[in-house]
């Protein structure tokens, strides 16, 4: 027997829950990044195209799928998946719509809790006076479970529990704790957002010191924004604009089926899905691109911003930014900054809660508290390793995995359940179903084909990149226990390296490494050749066995010792992953088994 | 900033802005559906029950 479905309180409050799922660190951290790295304001054009063809019509799909599951009482993707097609198979892969949110919550709570970590000692003042090898190394003692910053011992794990508890209990409200929360934290968020944003384009060359004279953070918003057309023709930059749609509108993660699962089939959800899908790149490309690359190439320079940019830079690099602004504004900017991405964070983490509340609503009868409660516990049992074994790659491997190969092949899926198996002329009528707006009818035909096939080809290009990853080719260090220690590829062009100062726990390699610098005066990247380093620290039973002035090719020998590589960790994450996508196929199978008990089976 | 730049600039986050703005005013002057609906806030108001 299910116990009692629940409701949204409002209209606004769903569309703003929505938005919030959607909204997430990847909005200022990842798209600004994603534009930089190819080809500036050209980028532009293919993201809003992808938009249109996959973005629109995955909500679309999503949207209306999770409205028709709900109509059966069902709020998470296995049994939604389960009432559009005949087969058993169908409810197995709606397991991904519980297995990639349980996962992903694991490790983004630890994102999250680093957000409100820095809230504090943005508050505190503890960046006060730090130069910004000092803010970069704050972060990095943060993240080493042995150090603590505050005082508290293992900090980052205690952050991370008060991180997930608060989401535990925000959950146990069920509907209307989220919403809550959507409602302050999304209006919070923009405010924020836009304090910041007016700084970074108002910054200009302000922000030029002795060290960076040349800063100016409008060579950021030109780098951003200048269009290099001949981008456009580059395949590598339209698959990196289609998974920049993706992951920034969280689809493809079962999150936004059971958020419209609870909506009723005479209620719109075309207007409801464009209204929050338009919020979510509202603030992805009016607020995301005018924060980070203006400001910090308005103090560090634009060459420092190629090289650098990428998600370290809002714990490594702002901090130290706000500084320059006085002591007063930078515990002000530390608040909006972290409290930005916290927001950003727990409106995404709650709806990854969701599901599993859900689907234990549903087929067991579990309660809100029940099932939050459970959640967490899985979440802490899932995440520890995150947080423990950080630096040995665990949170990657979970990253790549379940927050980013689980979406691209569940939405892939779902979209030909919903484009050829349900059929377009039901899926059709399912959007159409209450609209408040009129869908051009295109839409039907690019979900037919164009999502399907755009999305096809995403998970071929990057089938190799997995194999790569499940056969631990990102590094020669392959055994789990080892004797010996031998050098990691150079990541760039060159083949070897020179050893330029070693200890016995300690070794600096020397390397030819090449980078993108801005030609002011033609507008353009160059590439200029520099020498770069690749030092390796070793611990006390361990020693070097190269000389200074040693030549290393990848793969030679640099130490010997008793060594536990970091492959050990992560093949443990991947078993462990797979030990959850098992655990909940069999909680699947048990709810099935409990509906044919009951005469509620369908297939 | 190069003129270019700002064109892509205003172009790509006015139409963003004014696209997100025009839905949400949508939703906002759209009339909601009759009792009963999916949403709870709205669940008393007599003017909305079917009978």
């Amino acid at each position: 027997m299910a116990a009692k479905a629940e409701s949204w309180g409002s209209r606004v409050g769903l569309i703003l829950a929505m938005a919030g799922n959607a909204v997430g660190l990847g909005n200022f951290l990842r798209f600004p990044v994603q534009a930089v790295q190819n080809g500036g304001g050209a980028f532009i054009i293919p993201y809003l195209v992808c938009f249109v063809v996959m973005g629109i019509p995955l909500l679309f799909i999503e949207w209306s799928t999770g409205r028709f599951g709900g109509r059966f009482g069902n709020h998470s993707t296995p049994y939604i998946l389960d009432t559009m097609a005949k087969g058993r198979i169908w409810k197995y892969i709606g397991v991904f719509g519980i297995f990639t949110n349980i996962a992903v919550a694991s490790y983004y709570c630890y994102i999250e809790s680093w957000t409100m970590s820095y809230v504090y000692h943005s508050v505190s003042g503890t960046f006060n006076g730090m130069n910004q090898a000092d803010v970069a190394g704050f972060f990095d003692t943060y993240t080493t479970i042995a150090k603590s910053t505050t005082g508290i011992p293992f900090e980052a794990v205690v952050f991370y529990i008060i991180c997930l508890l608060l989401n535990t209990y925000i959950l146990s409200k069920g509907l209307g704790g989220i919403e809550k929360v959507a409602k302050i934290g999304m209006p919070l968020l923009i405010l924020f957002g836009i304090v910041l944003a007016v700084k970074g384009l108002s910054l200009g060359t302000d922000g030029a010191s002795a060290l960076f004279p040349n800063a100016n953070a409008w060579d950021g918003l030109n780098f951003l924004w200048t269009p290099q057309f001949d981008s456009l023709w580059n395949p590598k930059v339209w698959l990196a604009a289609a998974g920049q749609i993706f992951f920034t509108l969280s689809v493809g993660m079962g999150t936004v089926h059971c958020y419209a699962a609870y909506i009723k089939s005479k209620d719109d959800i075309a207007l409801n899905a464009v209204s929050a899908g338009f919020m979510n790149e509202f603030v992805e490309v009016v607020l995301g691109s005018s924060i980070v690359i203006p400001i910090a190439a308005g103090y560090l320079g634009l060459d420092w911003v190629l090289q650098n940019a990428g998600f370290g830079m809002a714990f490594q690099t702002m901090p130290y930014l706000f500084q320059q602004w006085g002591d007063v504004l930078a515990i002000f900017a530390g608040i909006f900054w972290f409290g930005l991405l916290f927001f950003a964070g727990i409106t995404s983490s709650l709806a990854m809660g969701t599901p599993w509340i859900g689907f234990m609503r549903d087929e067991f009868g579990w309660k809100n508290k029940k099932g939050a409660w459970s959640f967490g516990l899985i979440a802490l049992i899932m995440g520890l390793p995150t947080v423990i074994f950080f630096k040995e790659g665990v949170f990657d491997e979970y990253d790549y995995w379940a927050g980013t190969v689980s979406l691209v092949v569940f939405a892939f899926l779902e979209t030909i359940l919903f484009a050829w198996i349900f059929g377009i002329k039901r899926g059709w009528e399912e959007i159409n179903l209450g609209a408040d707006i009129k869908v051009p009818v295109i839409f039907k035909y690019i979900i037919l084909v164009v999502t399907p096939g755009l999305l096809g080809w995403v998970l071929i290009a990057s089938v190799p990149d997995m194999v790569n990853k499940a056969t631990d080719e990102d590094t020669n260090n392959k055994e789990w226990f080892a004797d010996a220690y031998y050098a990691e590829s150079y990541g760039s062009t060159a083949e070897f390296g020179v050893v330029d100062s070693v200890t016995p726990n300690f070794v600096k390699i020397a390397f030819d490494n090449e980078r993108k610098v801005f030609n002011k005066a033609q507008s353009s990247l160059t590439t200029v050749k520099y020498t770069d380093f690749k030092t390796y620290s070793f611990k006390g039973d361990q020693h070097t066995v190269v000389k200074k002035g040693d030549v290393v090719k990848p793969k030679d020998k640099i130490a010997e010792g008793k060594f536990t590589n970091n492959v050990m960790y992560k093949t443990l994450g991947r078993l462990l992953l797979i030990t959850l996508f098992i655990f909940i196929c069999v909680v699947v199978y048990r709810a099935y088994l409990k509906r044919v008990k009951e005469g509620r089976a369908t297939s | 900033m190069k003129t270019e730049a700002i064109i892509i600039m205003v172009c790509a986050q006015g139409i963003v802005t004014a696209i997100t703005a025009y839905f949400f005013y949508k939703v906002l002057t759209t009339k909601p559906k009759q009792e009963p609906d999916s949403y709870s806030e709205n669940d008393d108001e007599t003017q909305r029950q079917d009978n």
